[in-house]
C-alpha cells in the first residue's frame, strides 16, 4: 500500500510502486483532469504539481512519491469555484480541443506560484514544454497573463513564498 | 651582509620583472576603417563560415538571447568567469577596427589590437596551429557579419588574475606557437582532421586534462578532461565508451548528433554538433578519421570482439520491464523484484525511465537509446548521467532533435543516487560509482550556462 496525499486528501493506493503516478490518478482516483498524451515526457499533457513543481506525472512512479504533495486541476478549483487559473483560462476560451489544457494550467500555476507578474518572454520560456498542436499559445499566453491578475488581485500571488 | 644579499636579490628581480615585462609588451596594432563587405571575395567569406564553424565561435561568443558573435557568453573556468567578447565588425565594441594582421596576432598569440594580453579561456594555445589562409577565410567571414554595439563584460577573476599580465605569464609558461606539422606517414585526411582538431576544433580544450594552472597537459592529450561542468571523455585508449568508436560512427556523431552504437550528442557537445553541421562534411569526415586513430593501432579481430561483446552485453542488460504503453493497465511486471520504499533505484527506473530506454523497440518517436552502449553511463565518473537526470537533454531554441525530460524536480536526491546505483550495475560492465553523493551536490550549486549562439 502506497499513501498518496492529492489535493490534501490522502489516499491508500494498492498498486505495483513502478506503476506511473498519472496511471493511478486516472484509473484508481478517478482524477481525470492530467491527460496521458505521449508517456514519453515529451508532451506536458500530464503535468501535475508535486510539492509545488510542475512534473510528467507519465514518468513519475508512484514509489517516488512518499508522501510528497501532489496537486492536479482538481485541487485549482471546483465546476462551481473554479480557481483563478481556471477562470483565466475559461475567460480567454484558451482551450481548443482542450486535451492539453490541464497540463498547461498546472505549469502556469507553478509559474504563478514563483513569479507573481511574469513577463510574455518568462511565460514562454516556463511554458515550453507544454506542447498544444491547435495552436492556442497566443489564448494561453494570455490566459497566464490574466490569471496572473486574477491571483494578485486575490492576494495569491506568490502563493510559495507565503506557504513556506 | 645580509643587507647586501637582499638588495642583490631585489636587483635581480627587478631585472627578471624588466625582462619579463619587455618580453611581454606587444605595440598596439594602427586601427583601421571597417573594410567593406564588397572587398571580400564571396568564396573566401563562404570558407571562413565552414571554418568559423569547426571553430565553434559562435558558441562562446553568443550570449543566450543574444545577437550572433557580439559576445557576453559566461565561459566558466576553476578560476572564474570570463565572458566571450564582441567579434562582430562593430568599431567601437567589436573588431571592426582590426585590421587581418591584428586579428592573426589574436589568434596566434592571444594579444588584442591594442596589444593586451587575453585569457587562454579564448583557446588560441590551439589557434596559433592555424594557416594563415585559414585566418584570412574568418576575418573575411567575421568582417562580413551584421555589427552589432555591445560592449564587453570585464572578467570576473580575483586577484591576481585579473591584472591581464598574468595572462601573459601563462603564456610564457605554457604557449607554445607554431604552426601544425604534418606527420608524412599518415594519409591527407587524417592530416587535414589532425590539423583541424588541434587547431580550430580545440577539441582538447575539454577532452584533454588540465594542470594547475589551466594548461593543457600535452603528455596526455585526449586523455579526458571536464568543460562547463561537465566531464569531457577521453578520445585515445582511455575512451570510456563501451563500443570502441570507428571513423564512421564518430562522423555520424558529429554532423548529426546521433550514433547507434553510442547514443545522442548532450551537454556543451551539442552546441559542438550543431555548429558541425554547417562545417564542411570532407573536413567532418577528416576529423573523424583522426579522432577514429586516437586510440592507436589495434587488433582488427580484437576489436570486432569487443565491439560484440559491447553489443550483446547491452542488448542482454535491457530488462523488457514496461511492455508496452498503456493508458488504462498498470506498467507490467515481468519478474518479482525487491523493492526498498521510495529509493528503489529499478523501481523508479521501471516508472520513470524504463519507456525510453528499454529494449522493446516500441517507442512510437525514436528508436530505444540501449543505456549499455551509453558512454555517461559507463564513465569512471557520475558527473554526466547526474546532469543529463536533472535537466535532461533538449535542443536549442527554435531547432530540432531529442527531448529528454529532466527530473530534477521530480526525484528527491536519494532517489537519484538509488537510480544512478541501479544504472549503474544494471547497465555498465565497471564497478559501482563513488562520490555520486557529492557530484549530484555540485550538480545543484552549479548550473549549466546556455550559449545563444545561431
Amino acid at each position: 500500500m502506497i499513501q498518496l496525499n492529492v489535493n490534501g486528501h490522502m489516499h491508500q493506493v494498492d498498486a505495483d510502486p513502478r506503476t506511473p503516478l498519472l496511471y493511478v490518478l486516472r484509473n484508481e482516483l478517478k482524477l481525470n483532469a492530467a491527460k496521458f498524451g505521449c508517456g514519453l515526457g515529451q508532451c506536458g499533457a500530464c503535468t501535475v504539481l508535486i510539492d509545488h513543481e510542475p512534473v510528467f506525472s507519465c514518468l513519475l512512479p508512484i514509489s517516488v512519491i512518499d508522501g510528497r504533495y501532489i496537486q492536479t486541476v482538481e485541487g485549482l478549483g471546483s465546476e462551481e469555484k473554479p480557481g483563478p487559473v481556471q477562470r483565466a483560462f475559461l475567460a480567454e476560451q484558451a482551450a481548443q480541443c482542450g486535451y492539453c489544457i490541464p497540463g498547461m494550467m498546472m505549469r502556469a500555476q507553478a509559474l504563478l506560484e514563483r513569479n507573481a507578474a511574469p513577463s510574455d518572454e518568462q511565460i514562454r520560456d516556463y511554458m515550453a514544454p507544454n506542447l498544444c498542436r491547435c495552436g492556442t499559445h497566443m489564448r494561453i499566453l494570455r490566459a497566464v497573463k490574466h490569471a496572473a491578475q486574477l491571483m494578485t488581485a486575490a492576494g495569491h500571488g506568490a502563493l510559495r513564498e507565503a506557504s513556506k | 651582509m645580509i643587507w647586501r644579499g637582499v638588495a642583490g636579490f631585489i636587483v635581480v628581480l627587478a631585472l627578471a620583472f624588466g625582462a619579463f615585462y619587455a618580453w611581454q609588451w606587444r605595440d598596439e596594432i594602427a586601427p583601421v576603417k571597417p573594410p567593406v563587405a564588397s572587398s571580400f571575395d564571396p568564396a573566401i567569406v563562404a570558407k571562413g563560415a565552414r571554418l568559423a564553424a569547426v571553430g565553434d565561435c559562435a558558441v562562446c561568443h553568443t550570449k543566450a538571447g543574444g545577437k550572433p558573435f557580439a559576445g557576453g557568453f559566461p565561459v566558466q573556468s576553476p578560476f572564474g568567469i570570463i565572458y566571450g567578447s564582441n567579434i562582430t565588425p562593430d568599431p567601437q565594441t567589436g573588431i571592426g577596427s582590426w585590421s587581418e594582421e591584428a586579428f592573426r596576432r589574436a589568434l596566434r598569440e592571444g594579444v588584442t589590437r591594442k596589444g593586451n594580453h587575453l585569457y587562454p579561456a579564448f583557446p588560441y594555445d590551439h589557434f596559433t596551429r592555424v594557416t594563415d589562409d585559414d585566418i584570412s577565410a574568418l576575418y573575411a567571414y567575421l568582417m562580413t557579419r551584421e555589427p552589432v554595439q555591445q560592449r564587453n563584460l570585464p572578467p570576473d577573476l580575483p586577484f591576481p588574475l585579473n591584472i591581464r599580465l598574468s595572462a601573459a605569464a601563462w603564456k610564457l609558461l605554457f604557449l607554445s606557437t607554431g604552426q601544425y606539422q604534418p606527420d608524412r606517414t599518415q594519409s591527407a585526411q587524417w592530416n587535414r582532421g589532425a590539423y583541424l582538431t588541434a587547431g580550430l576544433g580545440h577539441c582538447g580544450a575539454c577532452h584533454s586534462p588540465r594542470n594547475s594552472l589551466g594548461a593543457e597537459d600535452n603528455t596526455k592529450a585526449y586523455a579526458g578532461g571536464k568543460g562547463e561542468g561537465w566531464t569531457a571523455p577521453a578520445l585515445n585508449s582511455a575512451s570510456p565508451a563501451p563500443v570502441p568508436w570507428t571513423a564512421d560512427q564518430l562522423y555520424a556523431y558529429l554532423r548529426h548528433g546521433f550514433a547507434d552504437e553510442h547514443g545522442h550528442v548532450a551537454g556543451p557537445m551539442q552546441p559542438v554538433v550543431q555548429e558541425l553541421a554547417r562545417a564542411s562534411e570532407s573536413d567532418v569526415r577528416a576529423i573523424a578519421v583522426y579522432i577514429a586513430s586516437l586510440p592507436g593501432a589495434q587488433n582488427a579481430a580484437q576489436l570486432q570482439q569487443r565491439t560484440k561483446a559491447a553489443l550483446q552485453f547491452a542488448q542482454n542488460r535491457n530488462p523488457t520491464v514496461v511492455r508496452r504503453i498503456s493508458t488504462t493497465g498498470v506498467a507490467a511486471a515481468p519478474e518479482a523484484q525487491q523493492m526498498h520504499g521510495s529509493a528503489d533505484g529499478a523501481a523508479i527506473f521501471a516508472g520513470a525511465c524504463a519507456s525510453c530506454h528499454h529494449s522493446g523497440g516500441e517507442l512510437p518517436i525514436s528508436r530505444p537509446i540501449e543505456l549499455g552502449l551509453s558512454t555517461p553511463v559507463n564513465e569512471q565518473d557520475p558527473t554526466d548521467f547526474i546532469r543529463i537526470v536533472l535537466d535532461g537533454i533538449h535542443p536549442a531554441p527554435q531547432r530540432h532533435g531529442p527531448i529528454m525530460p529532466g527530473f530534477a524536480g521530480a526525484l528527491t536526491d536519494a532517489q537519484i543516487i538509488a537510480l544512478a546505483a541501479y544504472v549503474r550495475a544494471q547497465f555498465s560492465r565497471a564497478g559501482p560509482w563513488t562520490h555520486v553523493a557529492e557530484t549530484l551536490k555540485a550538480a545543484h550549486k552549479n548550473p549549466e550556462p546556455k550559449s545563444g549562439m545561431p
